[in-house]
């Protein structure tokens, strides 16, 4: 008794494939929310573990910390720019874009870092107290997550150079792209729970 | 150049853990002299660990787990014979000795045993229950294999160079912080975790992807088999649960290396936030190890009963019900640390209220056994063990769940049998079960059913006599982990146990001796059909071992249970002329390089060789950039090469007689032997 | 890789949700600056206003919804909010409730 045949070519089965990766990279997104919603909760129970050490109101600077939002959220939205170059199929802007979101995001990061040397030469660093620990952990993860939204930047940035907008290529620079937006949704939650409360 | 690590490490200072040593270099170098003297590196590279495919990678994975319950075992048996005879004594293992023996035998058995048993088995037969090719991603397959490897390499070379830790296998702080435990040990088992952690979280997305997107046309979500179901709540609970113990093993980790204060006494840390982060991931993580077993009961019960499952959808509904209930628990593991009544109550509620479903689990077995011709293979042994103890295990647990019960037997010797009733007749009897049951499978013969047998035996009586002594002496007011007491009355118990410990050493020699004479005489049990047991559940569709592909052709589903569906419209083996190119990933050292680089970033940490650690940091890096500039990484298994192998394979079928339905089938058993139906 | 179309793949609507969300921003960050409601509301402010920043960053970067997005990636972050719910809820219930039995 003969049986229908799953016929598949070569394409349709690499799209499912991507889409499987895509699915994936979704689910691996859920988990590291997690690993967030715990260094919150952790931050949140030891806010106020000062330890006579310096407090929230004596190191946040709003300022500073409203321009590396402003560098963040900008950051999103040039990589949305660079997702619509994508579906148009425009490599050399996708290239374009994702320079100028590399850039933000390296402004970001150097924002960050200046802030925590700056508190770890005031004698404020991870190990004064546990609300600093707390602190550091927390944003210095995030801080730890867009650096390698950089790399994967660079990377992604060659790959199109070299291979053009191939079926993996957009595919990967789609998870990219979801990579960062997350990072600015939790760069939310940050300035919402860390540095806004802190300086109130 | 070599941070802390000294020539000191070695483990000169005691003949315990001299020997210690010299058995793991020694049994080491056996291996590898074993494999040069048979000439198997090059099969052992090409065909095994630069493998992606599943069924190979679950097989290395339970191979690991073997090996690991023999050295965990070890340490059990170290720490029976100790307290059989430390009454008033000091007994012949030091107290620092003792102590990292209880910790590493809970580390080693929980995350070298247990999770290596539970992902071996999942990989090989989940794809092949759903009608599937591989997992969903290959190549993050086999590096989480290397990975979980590698966490065992750190365990296992902590006892060359450097200690363990004497923290338990939950390392509380403060005592778990830099300050009481300065030395290497409790470094060794945070990266030992984080590296098997990762791995076992890249096993759960894949797994999750898998099951919800890769299955056969027509298998709904209710057409699933039970173990698949299982695996796929499992799949889910690891992915989920896993980021809280990464979470809480790195912030110790930072706390030790950079001096921070997460969980120190003062300088504002919070140390019961510990013990909450760590049981937020630990209580998920005891129903990651049980599912998958009940999983494995589920199969083997219907088809050693030659009849239906009975009520699926409660058993699906009972997993999903458990599987998120087992993140509403956690607090009944630290009852007694402080928290208000309120607090307690709810989460002692919660934990009865998340039995209810596993009854509901143990009634459908049994309901399924019912009016079932029942065939008492090896693996029905298993569970019908399982049924039993397991539900007296499950009752203790039901009155330590009562708060104010708990504040007399937590950290007892009750609790310890408690937990090793969940444990052994739980979920370990399944993996045992899921050995006999699958192994003709993926190697092609049977396991030989009379040391099979044997070792059920050994190893039942066993438990009992090891741990019924233990909720006695639980009552008696013995706490757990004592290297030595001075109760007289204690020790008659403790020597029932050290004999329990001797019975379960020689059920662990008959399963050695079980796999011996199976090989030996593989040729007398070939699984010619691919479906020993008249199965009813997909993977008995492929041929044993399967090839690689799995299926030539993905079959449709019309009914839970289908192949039995497909036996009853007599296309179960349909017959093929036409067969298409197949696309197979390539196999890849990157799996094995990465896994290695986890041991050397592992060892660096714990060592505090910083230019090391950093430079493997990037050598992943550049492996992992290396790997997503690669898309081109599969290969065409040729249509001709598939006719040949399905050919090959209808000429034997055709030549073997056609099974009865099972259940059509007498399934009444002569002399213990199973119901002929498949070779 | 989601090739629906749907109205957030523009450009308009890219610029839409970034003129929200940093509306959405400056809300919070000039209440505290300028201390100008009581700390309460201004917490309470500060939590709204995030919550939907959240969503329009869902909705108008991440292009999640109800429409378009497969089922699977709507439950799975339905699941991941119950799990953190849980989880965050459970500890904050259990160390403050810690932090008054020491007391």
């Amino acid at each position: 008794m003969t049986v229908d045949i799953a016929t598949q070519h070569e394409s349709s089965a690499e799209a499912v494939s991507l889409e499987n990766r895509d699915f994936g990279f979704w689910i691996y997104l859920m988990t590291d929310s997690l690993i967030f919603a715990l260094a919150f909760a952790t931050y949140a129970v030891m806010m106020d573990n000062t330890a006579s050490g310096p407090s929230a109101g004596e190191l946040f600077s709003l300022s500073h910390t409203a321009g590396e939002t402003f560098l963040l959220l900008t950051s999103t939205l040039t990589f949305g720019f660079a997702s619509l170059a994508m579906r148009e199929g425009q490599p050399s802007r996708v290239i374009l874009w994702l320079a100028v979101t590399m850039i933000l995001g390296m402004g970001f990061v150097g924002m960050e870092l200046s802030e925590f040397s700056g508190m770890i030469a005031a004698g404020a660093g991870p190990d004064r107290s546990g609300f600093l620990s707390a602190f550091f952990t927390l944003v210095g993860t995030h801080g730890l997550h867009v650096s390698l939204g950089i790399v994967g930047i660079v990377v992604t940035i060659t790959h199109v150079m070299i291979k053009g907008l191939t079926q993996p290529v957009r595919s990967r620079l789609y998870r990219l792209g979801l990579f960062w937006h997350f990072l600015d949704i939790v760069w939310i939650a940050i300035f919402s729970v860390v540095y806004l409360p802190g300086v109130l | 150049m070599l941070g802390k690590l000294t020539i000191d490490a070695l483990p000169f200072y005691s003949w315990v853990a001299m020997s210690g040593a010299l058995i793991t270099v020694g049994g080491g170098l056996a291996v590898m002299a074993v494999i040069t003297w048979f000439g198997w590196w090059r099969t052992l590279w090409n065909d095994w660990l630069t493998s992606v495919d599943h069924k190979r990678i679950g097989v290395m994975y339970i191979v690991l787990a073997l090996i690991m319950l023999m050295r965990g075992f070890i340490d059990a048996i170290m720490m029976r014979a100790q307290q059989a005879f430390s009454y008033d004594t000091g007994g012949y293992l030091p107290p620092d000795h003792f102590d990292q023996i209880f910790s590493s035998h809970g580390t080693i058995m929980i995350f070298f045993m247990a999770m290596p048993f539970v992902a071996g088995l999942i990989n090989i037969v989940v794809p092949q229950q759903i009608g599937a090719r591989d997992v969903a991603f290959p190549f993050l397959n086999s590096v989480s294999l290397w990975l979980t490897v590698a966490g065992a390499g750190l365990v296992m070379i902590s006892l060359v160079i450097g200690v363990f830790s004497t923290a338990g296998w939950t390392g509380y702080p403060p005592y778990s912080g830099i300050r009481y435990s300065p030395d290497v040990g409790v470094d060794y088992w945070l990266w030992a975790l984080l590296t098997s952690g990762v791995g076992s979280t890249m096993t759960g997305i894949n797994f999750i992807v898998t099951i919800a997107r890769m299955r056969a046309p027509g298998m709904t979500l209710m057409r699933m088999p039970m173990f698949t179901w299982t695996a796929f709540v499992v799949a889910i609970l690891i992915a989920f649960a896993f980021p809280a113990l990464t979470v809480v093993a790195v912030m110790l980790g930072l706390d030790r290396v950079v001096g921070m204060h997460f969980f120190t006494n003062g300088d504002g840390g919070n140390m019961m936030n510990y013990i909450n982060l760590l049981w937020i991931w630990g209580h998920p993580e005891v129903y990651i190890l049980i599912l998958p077993a009940f999983g494995v009961y589920s199969e083997v019960v219907a088809t050693f009963s030659r009849k239906r499952l009975f009520g699926y959808e409660s058993l699906v509904y009972a997993t999903a019900c458990i599987g998120l209930l087992s993140f509403s628990v956690w607090l009944h593991h630290f009852f007694t640390m402080g928290s208000s009544a309120d607090v307690n109550a709810f989460f002692g509620i919660a934990t009865m209220v998340i039995a209810v479903p596993t009854g509901v689990k143990v009634f459908d077995w049994l309901f399924t056994m019912y009016k079932g011709s029942i065939v008492f293979h090896t693996s029905m042994y298993w569970t019908l063990g399982f049924i039993v103890t397991f539900v007296i295990g499950g009752v203790t647990g039901i009155l330590l769940a009562l708060p104010p019960a708990d504040y007399l037997m937590h950290n007892s010797t009750f609790l310890v049998a408690h937990f090793h009733n969940m444990l052994i007749p739980g979920a370990l009897f399944g993996y045992f079960a899921g050995v006999n049951y699958w192994f003709p499978k993926a190697f092609g013969f049977k396991l030989d059913e009379r040391w099979g047998k044997l070792s059920f035996w050994f190893w039942i009586i066993g438990f009992y006599l090891a741990f019924m002594p233990l909720y006695i002496l639980g009552f008696m007011g013995m706490s757990r982990r004592m290297e030595h007491y001075d109760i007289a009355a204690w020790q008659p118990y403790l020597v029932v146990a050290a004999i329990g410990a001797c019975f379960v050493l020689v059920g662990i020699v008959c399963i050695g001796i079980q796999f011996y004479v199976s090989f030996r005489d593989r040729a007398m049990n070939m699984d010619l059909t691919g479906d020993p047991w008249n199965g009813r559940t997909l993977e008995w569709a492929t041929s044993s071992p399967p090839a690689p592909y799995n299926f030539a052709v993905t079959p449709t589903v019309e009914d839970v249970d289908a192949l039995y569906d497909m036996k009853k419209r007599g296309i179960a083996h349909p017959r093929i002329d036409h067969f298409e190119d197949i696309e197979m990933p390539n196999s890849t050292a990157l799996g094995v390089v990465i896994g290695g680089l986890g041991f050397v970033l592992g060892f660096a940490m714990v060592w505090h060789i910083w230019w090391l650690a950093v430079l493997s940091i990037i050598c992943v890096l550049i492996c992992l950039i290396v790997r997503s500039s690669n898309d081109d990484d599969e290969h065409v298994f040729p249509a001709a090469d598939i006719a040949g192998i399905e050919t090959a394979r209808r000429e034997v079928l055709d030549s073997l007689p056609t099974p009865l339905l099972p259940g059509e089938d007498s399934g009444t058993v002569v002399g213990g032997k199973p119901v002929p139906g498949g070779a | 890789m989601d090739s629906n179309h749907t109205h957030t793949h523009t450009p308009a609507s890219y610029l839409t949700g970034y003129g929200a969300a940093l509306g959405l921003t400056i809300i919070p960050f000039a209440l505290v600056w300028s201390g100008w409601l009581s700390t309460g509301t201004t917490v309470a402010v500060i939590i709204v206003t995030a919550l939907i920043q959240v969503c329009v960053h869902l909705y108008y970067f991440l292009h999640i919804n109800l429409r378009t997005t497969p089922k699977e990636n709507l439950l799975a972050l339905a699941f991941a909010g119950i799990l953190i719910f849980l989880m965050v809820g459970g500890t904050l219930w259990i160390m403050i409730d810690l932090h008054y039995q020491m007391l």
